[in-house]
């Protein structure tokens, strides 16, 4: 990607993204004259495995995909489950909107993946892995391809890895572009062959995974965080961030700023800091909100942009999630907003739970009313409802974030919220009211 | 196996490890309601009307997929759990088209029960009102969309107890629609056994039989004539020519 711009020492530091943009992500001997492989090599020499989990849990490594749930422990589930067969799959469905960090380390670096993934399955005792790629990533599965066929021939695949007697295989899965498959047990039940639908948690799939096997699923930028924590120590990550979420994240930053793009920044930056750092400010007008963690996350007011960004902070509103942030300038109407996230879950919803299904259609009905100048209080209330209903009754965790956004828009911006419902005023001046309320009979239901 | 003590509903109760709260409910006679699940089938997980509160955890959990803990304290009953108990309800009522008054089922149906008792007396949401199709390409059963309320009870049962797999899910979300062998007319199936195991097991009236649903009664009105005609055949000693439909009507002179 072009977007990405020389390191800015002053606010940046690159762990995850160290070589995106300094190799070429097809050539095997780019990776290994920049360190690539050496922690694989140090680590087979050592056969001490327990050593990995040691360094992963010291430096404080949390899943990226945005649970946040510490690394190391995952992985000593799995490494201590008691099962012939074990499987390491790595979710590379980066399907969040606005999220772009996993496909820039997997077109712009492929080997520290697969060099991740080879020390993951070695540590937990898996020998076949699996990366289960977003179907729409196609330079992505193009240079995996790639890097896997090109490690398998320099030996770092394969049986007896660099004479260990150690034994990995690393296979490739597309995804058919459904965004339900980023949820792990969904994501399982596809790469199984089945319909992408979660499944009850517990049993979790450290305990019964794939094939009913113990399994380590994580994020394409949780695994590459794990050569660099080896090579250089669990201090030298934690130089940087804050206590509870040491290290680093990338956050891909959009909407309305002038400089879009991806940047790895340490944990605990402030949003103003990125938007006026990195992102050069805001375009177009005073900024009026910040969409943050893609359409699950939440919606940050301008009050709350010195809050620094971690996985801790999301207690107090400030949702981090895959580090996606969306900037809007005061032009922007957030029942619009709401509308377009709603229509996303409507249509990604995989169908299995009642509250999901039928929930994210309904308040999307019900938001669109708002939108053509149709709604009512009534409809207003009945969207507070619901909404908080769906997220507290659904199966998986794709019902319970999809009324984020319109929960958060409720209580930081209510008040536009009311002009759409009332008065059939769009503030921003973005949605297209009708002239009247009663252009068209309303249904009798919404009658207020 | 380890018996494990726990407290629902303020009552002292114990179940085996690995057992799930819904199990454990039933056992000792404490209501939970469901829909989806099916007991000798896989657990679904979908309906989410046996949610259950759990002390400690802040979101309502399902009873029939979460196991049982010790020292567990599990509410099933609270001015909460009502209310959302009576959405999910309502929101099947919205999703597709429910008229009990014209359905096979009606006074012999899970989720017209379910909405009873759960006090849902009304539907606050936007009907959906799909138009969806009726297969009554089966030469016994029937499959009505506007009826299912995708439990996967069938689609289990198919799969997991007469091993036909006839019964799938295709499409995802509110598109999400039964299939017979991945998308042909039930009646082209070439797995289906006909076992009826589907049908019978249907919480709703989406599966059943032919001949049973509203205005499908045939009445045999041409009897009463040809009872008189029998008797006057009686009386003459002569056999009768037609084959006589009520045939239990003894004939005396």
């Amino acid at each position: 990607m072009s977007t990405l711009q020389p390191e800015n020492p002053s606010i940046e530091r690159r762990i995850a993204l160290q070589r995106v943009g300094r190799i070429d992500p097809e050539s095997i001997d780019d990776y290994l004259a920049e360190e690539g492989f050496v922690a694989l090599r140090q680590l087979l020499q050592s056969a001490n495995p327990d050593s990995v989990i040691e360094a992963v849990t010291t430096a404080g490594v949390r899943g990226h995909g945005g649970a946040g749930f510490p690394t190391g422990r995952k992985w000593y589930f799995v490494a201590k489950a008691d099962a012939p067969v074990k499987y390491v799959v790595c979710n590379a469905d980066e399907s969040e909107p606005g999220t772009l960090k996993d496909r820039l380390i997997m077109e712009g670096d492929p080997f520290s993946l697969i060099e991740a993934m080879i020390i993951a399955g070695f540590t937990v005792g898996a020998t076949t892995g699996f990366i289960y790629l977003r179907g729409e990533y196609n330079l992505a599965r193009h240079r995996l391809e790639n890097a896997i066929r090109q490690a398998e021939a320099a030996g770092f695949l394969g049986r007896d890895i660099l004479g260990s007697g150690i034994d990995f295989s690393l296979h490739l899965h597309s995804g058919a572009g459904a965004y339900i498959c980023g949820e792990e047990t969904a994501l399982i039940s596809s790469l199984e062959g089945y319909r992408g639908e979660p499944r009850s948690k517990p049993p979790y799939p450290t305990q019964s995974g794939l094939w009913g096997r113990p399994t380590l699923v994580n994020n394409v930028e949780t695994l590459v965080r794990i050569p660099p924590i080896l090579r250089h120590g669990a201090a030298w990550y934690r130089a940087s961030g804050t206590a509870g979420s040491p290290g680093t994240q990338i956050v891909t930053l959009l909407g309305d700023v002038n400089w879009r793009g991806v940047v790895e920044v340490p944990f605990g930056i402030s949003t103003r800091r990125l938007i006026d750092d990195v992102g050069q400010g805001v375009k177009g007008g005073a900024l009026k909100l910040v969409q943050s963690g893609g359409s699950s996350g939440g919606i940050i007011p301008p009050e709350w942009l010195d809050l620094p960004l971690d996985f801790d902070s999301g207690r107090a509103g400030v949702v981090l999630g895959s580090g996606a942030l969306l900037v809007c300038n005061a032009h922007r109407c957030v029942v619009d907003l709401t509308t377009v996230v709603m229509a996303f879950f409507r249509a990604e919803s995989c169908g299995k739970c009642v509250p999901c299904r039928v929930g994210t259609v309904e308040l999307h009905t019900l938001l669109q009313r708002l939108t053509e100048g149709r709604g009512t209080l009534r409809d207003l209330s009945l969207l507070e409802t619901m909404g908080a209903m769906v997220k507290r009754t659904s199966f998986c965790g794709l019902g319970i974030t999809a009324p984020n956004v319109l929960l958060d828009g409720l209580r930081h911006f209510r008040d536009e919220y009311i002009a759409h419902a009332r008065d059939h005023r769009c503030p921003a001046a973005v949605c297209a009211m009708q002239d009247s309320a009663w252009g068209e009979l309303p249904h009798l239901a919404t009658v207020g | 196996m380890s018996t494990i003590l726990l407290t629902i509903d303020d009552r002292k109760v114990h179940g085996e490890s690995g057992e799930t709260i819904l199990s454990v409910a039933r056992q000792h006679g404490i209501p939970i309601p469901t829909l989806c699940q099916l007991q000798g089938a896989s657990t679904f997980g979908g309906c989410r009307l046996c949610l259950v509160e759990v002390e400690g955890i802040a979101h309502p959990v399902s009873a029939c997929n979460t196991p049982i803990k010790a020292g567990q304290r599990v509410t099933t009953q609270s001015p909460a759990l009502r209310a959302d108990r009576q959405m999910v309800l309502e929101l099947l009522f919205a999703e597709r088209n429910h008229y009990c008054a014209v359905c096979v089922q009606n006074g012999d149906c899970e989720l017209q029960s379910a909405a009873a008792q759960a006090g849902m007396d009304h539907v606050r949401c936007p009907y959906l009102s799909p138009s969806l199709p009726v297969d009554a390409s089966h030469a016994q059963y029937v499959l009505d969309h506007n009826r299912c309320i995708l439990c996967m009870r069938c689609v289990r049962v198919c799969a997991e107890v007469e091993g036909a797999h006839t019964w799938q899910m295709a499409g995802r979300g509110i598109e999400a629609r039964l299939v017979a062998d991945n998308g042909v007319p039930w009646g082209e199936s070439t797995t289906c056994t006909s076992c009826g195991k589907c049908v019978h097991l249907c919480p709703t009236g989406a599966l059943y039989r032919k001949g049973a649903s509203v205005a499908e009664m045939q009445k045999k009105r041409g009897f009463l004539l040809r009872i008189l005609e029998g008797r006057e055949l009686g009386r003459t000693g002569e056999e009768p020519t037609d084959d006589f439909l009520v045939p239990t009507v003894e004939i005396r002179s």
